[in-house]
């Protein structure tokens, strides 16, 4: 392979991981928005959209099988189960706490958060539990290139999502009233806007999103268990922040960084594969420096 | 000035208002934690009127804006819309029986292009058709929103992103406005032309409660007034009345304020 291959294959990886982060990370940001908190109960929505992604498709394999169609309509049952889920955390959580200083309302989020991963690990003991998929080991051979098709069916999907997401929020009333909301909510309320119930609808689909993200990981992974969100939700968290908090195609856009760095970072000359996280944050650190409000994110102006 | 002194109140029944209640207001008491804003604030909208609430700062006007509009819950007394208690609904229900609030500073929604902020005014209409009606009159009658239609609403000039206020607030379909303050920094031609259009928005069939500072404007306006001082209404009557009376100006509307 010469450096050139090296580099597309990296690239390929670091879009699969980029996936991950970015579908992660759009729920970061999404809350953020409408209610100024950091959730840092979503990497743990994650892990738990990886089990119900589970359940789901031991649901429907009998059926559909366990390929691709069978952890498709898995993934749906988690999206819908787990978006529920963030609905019935934001309502019982979050809602009540909404008029307190912002620090309460962080503290119930890690409660939350420890809520669900213990929750977990009572229930599987905190052992691994094999995803079991039908998925081949297939995939295209472009030169040197190897490019599977779980690879492009789960980078595929990831998109679809994004792409539905930003469509909704730019183009409906819906999505119009979600942006609204997250600038001004007095004024929302003046016109006519039911802030809780968009509250509600935007909790839906961030937890949504991370629970598709959560099912792809552990079909195309193989295992999961309770502590598999702790890593990624920092991960996407840093992807939002880097991408600008609040900003939606920020957060796809941090997203896809942090996995491309990632992947490249594995593979600097000279220099363990050890050091990525090292190598990772070290550029995010440089770019939050040069640009504090994140790389799509606009400072707050004050209204006058 | 002297407490209990209380000046004469100008006759209601000397005044015949045409058109049926729209909006009443009984006996509103509201707080802000322990301090009490409003204390027993009765007032009246009829359809097809502009009724304007006048005082100096802090008087309680926009208070009785926000109590009207659900963004304040008053604790004792009732706010009646076409007969039917309001008191009690969520501000967003509030809005959708045809309350529109304009507040002060107009509030337009900052990353939103101007359509999109009109666009908001209408989230409660169902109709598609009539949506798209309403931007279409609107368009007509602010002709400088259709030209920046694409921009970001926050970036235009105070007398624009006023006009986008009143617009989005149009687009609603309001049964009553409540504009706060309408002229608020803005230059005085400007003030004349915001004024202007207000006046042809009620002359269009919009019944209007209007908070002013600028009391002159505000009763060359009006059909009817009220004067309110330390969350109380001090005085009350046709604004032409009220108008012509020189020394009720220089009691409560002071002088200072040339127009």
């Amino acid at each position: 392979m010469t450096w050139y291959d090296s580099l597309l294959q990296q690239l390929v990886d670091g879009l699969v991981l980029g996936a991950f982060y970015a579908l992660v990370a759009l729920g970061y940001t999404m809350v953020f928005g409408v209610i100024k908190l950091l959730n840092f109960a979503h990497g743990d929505l994650y892990m738990t959209g990886a089990f119900a992604g589970f359940g789901g498709l031991s649901l429907v394999s009998g059926v559909l099988g366990a390929g691709w169609l069978g952890i498709f309509v898995a993934m749906l049952l988690a999206m819908l189960a787990v978006g529920c889920l963030g609905v019935v955390i934001e309502r019982v959580a979050y809602h009540p706490m909404l008029g307190a200083p912002r620090l309460s309302i962080l503290i119930t989020a890690l409660a939350v958060s420890l809520v669900l991963q213990n929750a977990a690990l009572s229930l599987t003991g905190g052992q691994y539990t094999a995803f079991r998929t039908d998925l081949g080991f297939g995939g295209l051979n472009l030169g040197n290139l190897f490019l599977s098709y779980n690879q492009i069916v789960l980078v595929a999907t990831a998109g679809v999502l994004m792409i539905a997401l930003e469509l909704f929020v730019s183009r409906t009333a819906y999505g119009r009233a979600m942006r609204a909301v997250a600038i001004d909510k007095e004024m929302c309320r003046m016109l006519g806007i039911n802030v809780s119930a968009v509250i509600a609808v935007t909790f839906f689909i961030g937890s949504g999103l991370a629970a598709a993200a959560g099912t792809m990981a552990g079909a195309y992974y193989g295992s999961i268990w309770y502590f598999m969100g702790f890593l990624i939700g920092l991960k996407a968290f840093t992807a939002a922040v880097i991408g600008g908090i609040g900003s939606i195609t920020g957060a796809m856009l941090g997203g896809l960084i942090l996995g491309l760095l990632e992947s490249f970072g594995t593979h600097i000359p000279f220099i363990g594969s050890e050091w990525k996280d090292v190598f990772t944050f070290s550029i995010l650190i440089l770019v939050l420096v040069l640009k504090p409000t994140g790389l799509l994110g606009k400072s707050e102006v004050e209204r006058m | 000035m002297v407490k209990d002194a209380r000046p004469p109140t100008v006759a209601e029944t000397a005044t015949e208002r045409p058109g049926r209640v729209r909006l009443r207001l009984r006996e509103i008491e509201a707080f802000y934690g322990q301090i009490q804003a409003l204390r027993g604030i009765s007032l009246d909208v009829h359809e097809g009127e502009i009724v304007t609430v006048l005082g100096s700062n802090g008087a309680g006007k926009s208070t009785t804006l926000k109590t009207i509009s659900g963004l304040v819950r008053a604790r004792q007394g009732e706010v009646e819309l076409e007969g039917e208690s309001i008191t009690r609904l969520a501000a967003h229900e509030i809005a959708r029986r045809g309350v529109v609030h304009v507040p002060e500073g107009r509030r337009i929604l900052r990353g939103l292009t101007v359509q999109e902020n009109l666009e908001l005014g209408a989230f409660t209409v169902k109709d598609p058709a009539l949506r798209r009606q309403r931007l279409e009159d609107v368009y007509a009658r602010f002709p400088i929103l259709h030209e920046r239609r694409h921009q970001d609403g926050s970036l235009l000039s105070g007398g624009q992103q006023q006009m986008l206020a009143m617009g989005r607030a149009l687009m609603h379909g309001p049964s009553v406005m409540l504009l706060d303050e309408p002229s608020m920094g803005l230059a005085p031609k400007l003030v004349t032309e915001i004024m202007r259009i207000v006046k042809q928005l009620n002359e269009a069939g919009t019944t209007i409660l209007l908070v002013e500072q600028n009391a002159r404007l505000a009763l060359r306006l009006a059909d009817y007034a009220y004067v309110i001082e330390n969350g109380e209404i001090r005085l009350h009557g046709a604004a032409a009345t009220l108008r012509e009376d020189a020394s009720i100006i220089k009691a409560y509307l002071g002088l200072g304020e040339e127009s």
